[in-house]
């Protein structure tokens, strides 16, 4: 085995640990906002570094190259996704946790309530 | 000049995607060449005066700069933000307190604020929900600031810096 495929490897490894921990956060956090952010977070380098660990192991230019492009287009897309999850689930009633501390979003959802009403 | 640009980046992307050509015999395909630059002549006359504003070469060369500093810096808080999330998940009593929480940002250009954004939900613990004009609304995992000030401070001041070097 050469170096490069132990160290890919390796990166790989560690992506599908970061993953895992994602899930399981997924599993215990007690609501959807606290479950986005383990799931944003965690998926996210999990997969950038399956991605480098493929590149580093196949070393060939043709998918190195693709394997950057999908780990960019990770880093742009998986927050913004997490922003339209959070604001969707806020906008359609759910709670946040019960225990949470402070929530300063409750007026602006009402405002953006109210205008929707008057829209239709 | 800005459909320009747009035509060869799209250009650019489409040619390391097809890469390389043609999988057989490692040489230049022409079909994908062809439907490239009719892709790339399309989306730079639809879309190129969508784009950012025009720059001297000068702020072009100093912005990309600061963005090739810029993310080492947010893939560093990405691995500390997982180490976060990795700690609060497998403690037992799950150490949260939760909260959506108010920060103001003074980045005028919305790619500026669309960027801080999304560098605010990939870092420790925050997630942001809306922006309206120049407040965000974070939803932090660990509220450690109820107030407007205080939270910025500890979310967003550390990203405002580069990228103001960055959009503006």
């Amino acid at each position: 085995m050469s170096s490069n495929m132990i160290v890919g490897y390796i990166f790989i490894t560690v992506g599908a640990i970061f993953d895992f921990f994602g899930c399981m956060g997924l599993v215990r956090l007690p609501n959807i906002y606290n479950r986005l952010q383990a799931a944003t977070k965690c998926v996210t380098l999990g997969t950038i570094f399956i991605l480098a660990g493929t590149a580093i192991v196949t070393a060939d230019p043709a998918i190195s190259i693709k394997a950057g492009l999908c780990a960019v287009f990770v880093l742009i897309t998986s927050p913004t996704g997490a922003h339209a999850l959070a604001r969707g689930a806020y906008l359609s009633g759910v709670k946040l946790w019960e225990k949470s501390v402070v929530d300063k979003f409750k007026e602006r959802a009402e405002e953006i309530k109210s205008q929707r009403g008057e829209a239709r | 000049m800005r459909k320009i640009t747009l035509m060869i980046f799209s250009f650019v992307i489409w040619f390391l995607l097809v890469w390389p050509f043609d999988p057989v015999t490692g040489k230049l395909g022409l079909q994908s060449v062809i439907a490239g630059v009719v892709v790339a002549i399309l989306v730079g006359l639809l879309f190129g005066d969508k784009i950012a504003r025009e720059l001297p070469l000068s702020r072009v060369f100093s912005r990309i700069f600061w963005l090739l500093v810029y993310v080492p810096m947010v893939l560093w808080y990405v691995v500390i933000a997982n180490l976060d999330v990795v700690y609060r998940v497998v403690h037992p009593d799950m150490p949260i307190h939760p909260g959506i929480v108010k920060v103001k940002t003074t980045l005028k250009n919305p790619a500026g604020r669309t960027m801080l954004a999304n560098s605010i939900t990939l870092t420790p613990g925050t997630l942001t929900v809306d922006i309206v004009d120049e407040y965000l609304y974070v939803h932090w995992i660990n509220v450690q600031a109820e107030d407007v000030e205080g939270a910025t401070k500890k979310i967003v001041s550390k990203f405002e810096g580069m990228l103001r070097r960055i959009f503006e």
